[in-house]
């Protein structure tokens, strides 16, 4: 690879990459997304690279492990192009047999095909499977046909095409005023506008003329992995996308935070950021614009608090990552005390796709007040386990049921929680609720960077609240007194209540708890920390009372409410529950009714499963 | 001059004053506990938390650093500062039962009972002798290590550091390890002695 040093070598580069891979007659793309690896496609990915050499394929079949395709629960997944064939599930066995029948026969293999839940049929391509149909996958569009280590392939299809657009035919205003037009909100939870971010930092003054812009890749919700996957499969658009938004501030320095539990992430951000100033696509003067601009990566180290932009910038520069009051808005001083502006991944990723779409044709998809699309992850108790593209304004019915099939096992949903742990779980009743930045505020949850949870009726609510809460005062930097002191109060009465140990005024108590810590917390991860209590009451409040007055957990999870019984009747006296107890806890003779001696179990309900009689009970 | 309405009072500050400084200025009472006028302000504490008014929206902020704009309106003693500030008297009583300040806070704004888990601990993570390590005596010997609830004060390492000269100024200004007040203390009780003398806003017990 050499620099490309103008504007018409770029096109001329891009037509001949074009032309030289005409010589493919067929591309395998294996997914190389996170929940594929953990799948082992490694594995398959290099059968097809052994199998490819054996028959002297080389020439005519390009072999490529790409990015996330969403779909994860069905990993490793394999698609054939041009036919868009789409392998679930794939094996290292099962290469010989696709390279038999679909490369070189142009036939599918059938038992690899997608199963239709609803009638049987098998579904041969990607987009015609229910989990894909509703989507609608612009962002992640490029993911499943791109090697994110290869620069080449990003831009054969149309990579850079923006950023060579918006340094030779706009100027920065007129970029900012397309993101402003093309409604472009924030994708890493609060939904603000990201064009007015834009413009305050253009317009404030640098003391010596140094702006800065930061990618913010600290994804730390548990449960969501979107902009892992984004910046792991297509790290182009979001460099892309810096380096537009740097030309509109007037930035000639970017960084990117990323976490430190993304090795593959890094890795792949870090050869593509190599291949792109080798290419000339960073650095000085690209492609003979006049406009500079580089990228350093930051790894974080860990900590939840450091997704918070002032603990962020802190952390970049070497110090405690800790937030601090921002009276004084980064935008004015931020990283290094120079004007500077944060964006999420997701937004980033977005710019690329404003310019190159046309600012009307972005702004017609989601709704008014929220255009564009938005990625979530859909875990939990959920079929269809994977990440998701809809337009803004698909409900959560919508998202939950046609996507993502439903709640598995026969049982019935009880709630989602969207927005990390600073969000709300918003019980069936609202299910409808269209998904965009102000509907969901409106139901006391929000979106948050992406992370949708699936809760069916085995979830004890107050379990839930008490697990983000959990998580949140571990995350606390502990620097003021309501987020630290307040949240760890908190916990301490959530427990008591799971433990059945908190009497019916612990719950105002808790009440008037959350509102101190919602009010007074420093940054925002305090001021949203009390949500998951406050939804969970909010809509759930039937299931706190039953804990405190009845002493009951109605989904069994709480261990200090119930208690493993043995109906004598059913009880057959199989000794299977009593060699499987862990503890000995349950005691009696073959073919006579065993008991459980309720002062040694501990609880783990295994006897409840292995019982084939439905002999014990849990109360 | 910036032109703000501090409980009802008009009032003019300087640009660049924080509320805490003008509402000090005209002799508007707001505890702090984290803040001293010879340091930079860190808003840990959130005890100086005031109510503001702007464009129609009522928030809380803490406002040993939150600077004075033009119009806004700021309450110092409505109902939302007062619940506030006292479940916060409260929280921090939790942790440091035997801290006179803390106790003498308890009696001026009317905390009487404790109803959280009570701890105790001898440190309340203001950082005051941080930054008066730091700004004052130049000497930067001690920080915070550890997050939430695992932060402390300390050394680098936690071994002796060859910048503290043993000046005692870290001593002089915390608010926990000064002589504790002659009333409890079991962690979660109050003193509460000077509770009927609050009208007076006297503190009998600081002039034994």
């Amino acid at each position: 690879m050499s620099k490309i040093e103008s504007l018409p070598s770029f096109e001329q580069y891009r037509k001949a990459l074009d032309s030289e891979r005409k010589k493919y007659t067929a591309t395998v793309s294996v997914c190389g997304g996170t929940g594929c690896h953990a799948h082992e496609c490694v594995n398959v990915f290099d059968a097809f690279e052994s199998e490819i050499v054996h028959r002297g394929l080389e020439d005519s079949v390009e072999l490529k492990i790409t990015g996330c395709h969403g779909f994860c629960e069905m990993g490793p997944l394999v698609v054939i192009w041009p036919q868009e064939i789409f392998y679930k599930q794939v094996s290292p066995e099962d290469v010989p047999r696709i390279i038999e029948q679909s490369l070189l026969g142009g036939k599918a293999v059938e038992d690899l095909l997608y199963q239709d839940p609803s009638n049987g049929g098998k579904i041969l391509r990607e987009d015609d499977i229910p989990f894909y149909k509703k989507q609608m996958r612009i962002l992640m569009d490029m993911n499943g046909k791109i090697n994110p280590r290869n620069i080449d392939d990003y831009i054969v299809q149309g990579g850079y095409t923006a950023l060579a657009k918006a340094l030779f035919e706009l100027e920065p205003e007129e970029i900012i005023d397309a993101v402003d037009r093309a409604g472009l909100r924030g994708r890493g939870g609060a939904g603000f506008p990201t064009a007015n971010k834009w413009r305050s930092c253009r317009q404030a003054k640098a003391r010596d003329g140094i702006k800065y812009v930061l990618c913010n890749a600290d994804e730390g919700d548990p449960g969501a992995y979107m902009d892992r996957s984004l910046l792991e499969g297509n790290p182009h658009s979001v460099i892309e996308g810096m380096a537009i938004g740097a030309y509109a501030i007037g930035a000639n320095q970017g960084y990117i935070y990323v976490r430190h539990e993304y090795p593959l992430t890094l890795e792949n951000l870090l050869t593509a950021m190599d291949q792109a100033r080798e290419l000339g696509l960073l650095g000085v003067n690209i492609l003979d614009s006049g406009f500079d601009f580089d990228i350093k990566v930051s790894v974080g180290g860990g900590a939840f608090v450091c997704g918070e932009s002032t603990a962020l910038m802190a952390s970049i520069e070497g110090r405690i990552g800790e937030p601090r009051v921002k009276h004084i808005h980064t935008a004015e001083r931020g990283l290094y005390n120079r004007p500077t502006n944060l964006n999420n991944v997701e937004t980033w990723a977005n710019v690329p796709l404003i310019i190159n779409r046309g600012v009307e044709d972005y702004a017609s998809i989601g709704t008014e007040k929220s255009t564009g699309t938005k990625i979530f992850s859909l875990v939990g108790k959920i079929k269809n386990t994977g990440l998701v593209e809809v337009p803004m304004g698909t409900t959560l019915r919508e998202i939950i049921y046609d996507i993502g099939g439903g709640v598995p096992d026969g049982k019935t949903f009880k709630a989602v929680q969207t927005g990390g742990p600073s969000g709300g779980c918003i019980p069936e009743s609202l299910l409808d609720t269209p998904v965009d930045f102000d509907r969901l505020y409106e139901v006391g949850s929000m979106m948050g960077s992406g992370g949708m949870i699936v809760m069916d009726e085995d979830t004890c609510m107050v379990d839930i609240a008490r697990y983000f809460l959990d998580f949140l005062c571990d995350e606390s930097c502990g620097k003021c007194v309501p987020c630290r002191e307040g949240l760890k109060q908190m916990q301490h009465i959530i427990a008591d209540i799971t433990e059945g140990n908190a009497s019916p005024q612990q719950l105002d108590l808790l009440k008037e708890l959350a509102w101190t810590v919602q009010e007074t917390s420093l940054c925002g991860l305090g001021q949203t920390a009390p949500n998951p209590v406050l939804s969970t009451i909010r809509y759930f409040e039937e299931e706190y009372a039953e804990h405190l007055e009845e002493k009951k957990c109605r989904a069994g999870v709480c261990k200090a409410l119930i208690s493993f019984e043995i109906d004598p009747e059913a009880c057959t006296g199989c000794l299977r529950c009593k060699k499987s107890c862990p503890v000995g806890a349950v005691t009696g003779e073959k073919k006579q009714p065993h008991t459980i001696d309720q002062s040694q179990c501990e609880k783990c309900g295994i006897c409840l499963e292995v019982c084939e009689y439905e002999a014990v009970i849990r109360k | 001059m910036v032109r703000l309405r501090i409980d009802g009072q008009s009032v003019e500050a300087e640009e660049g004053w924080t509320i805490l400084e003008t509402a000090r200025y005209y002799g508007v009472d707001i505890p702090t506990l984290c803040y001293d006028e010879g340091l930079s302000p860190y808003s840990a504490c959130r005890l100086c938390t005031v109510e503001i008014i702007s464009g129609g929206r009522s928030r809380l902020s803490a406002s040993c650093s939150f600077p004075v704009r033009e119009g806004i309106e700021v309450l110092t003693d409505s109902n939302k500062v007062r619940r506030a500030r006292k479940v916060i008297i409260e929280l921090m009583l939790a942790s440091c039962p035997n801290s006179r300040t803390l106790q003498c806070l308890a009696s001026r704004y009317g905390v009487t009972e404790i109803r959280f888990k009570a701890e105790d601990r001898d440190c309340l993570l203001c950082g005051l002798c941080i930054r008066m390590c730091k700004e004052q005596m130049q000497a930067g010997a001690i920080g915070f290590s550890g997050r939430g609830v695992d932060r402390q004060v300390t050394m680098p390492f936690s071994m002796k550091s060859e910048s503290c000269r043993e000046c005692g100024a870290c001593l002089y200004i915390c608010p926990i390890c000064e002589m504790p007040c002659g009333g409890p203390m079991q962690p979660g009780e109050l003193c509460n002695s000077c509770l009927d003398t609050v009208q007076l806003q006297a503190f009998p017990c600081r002039e034994e």
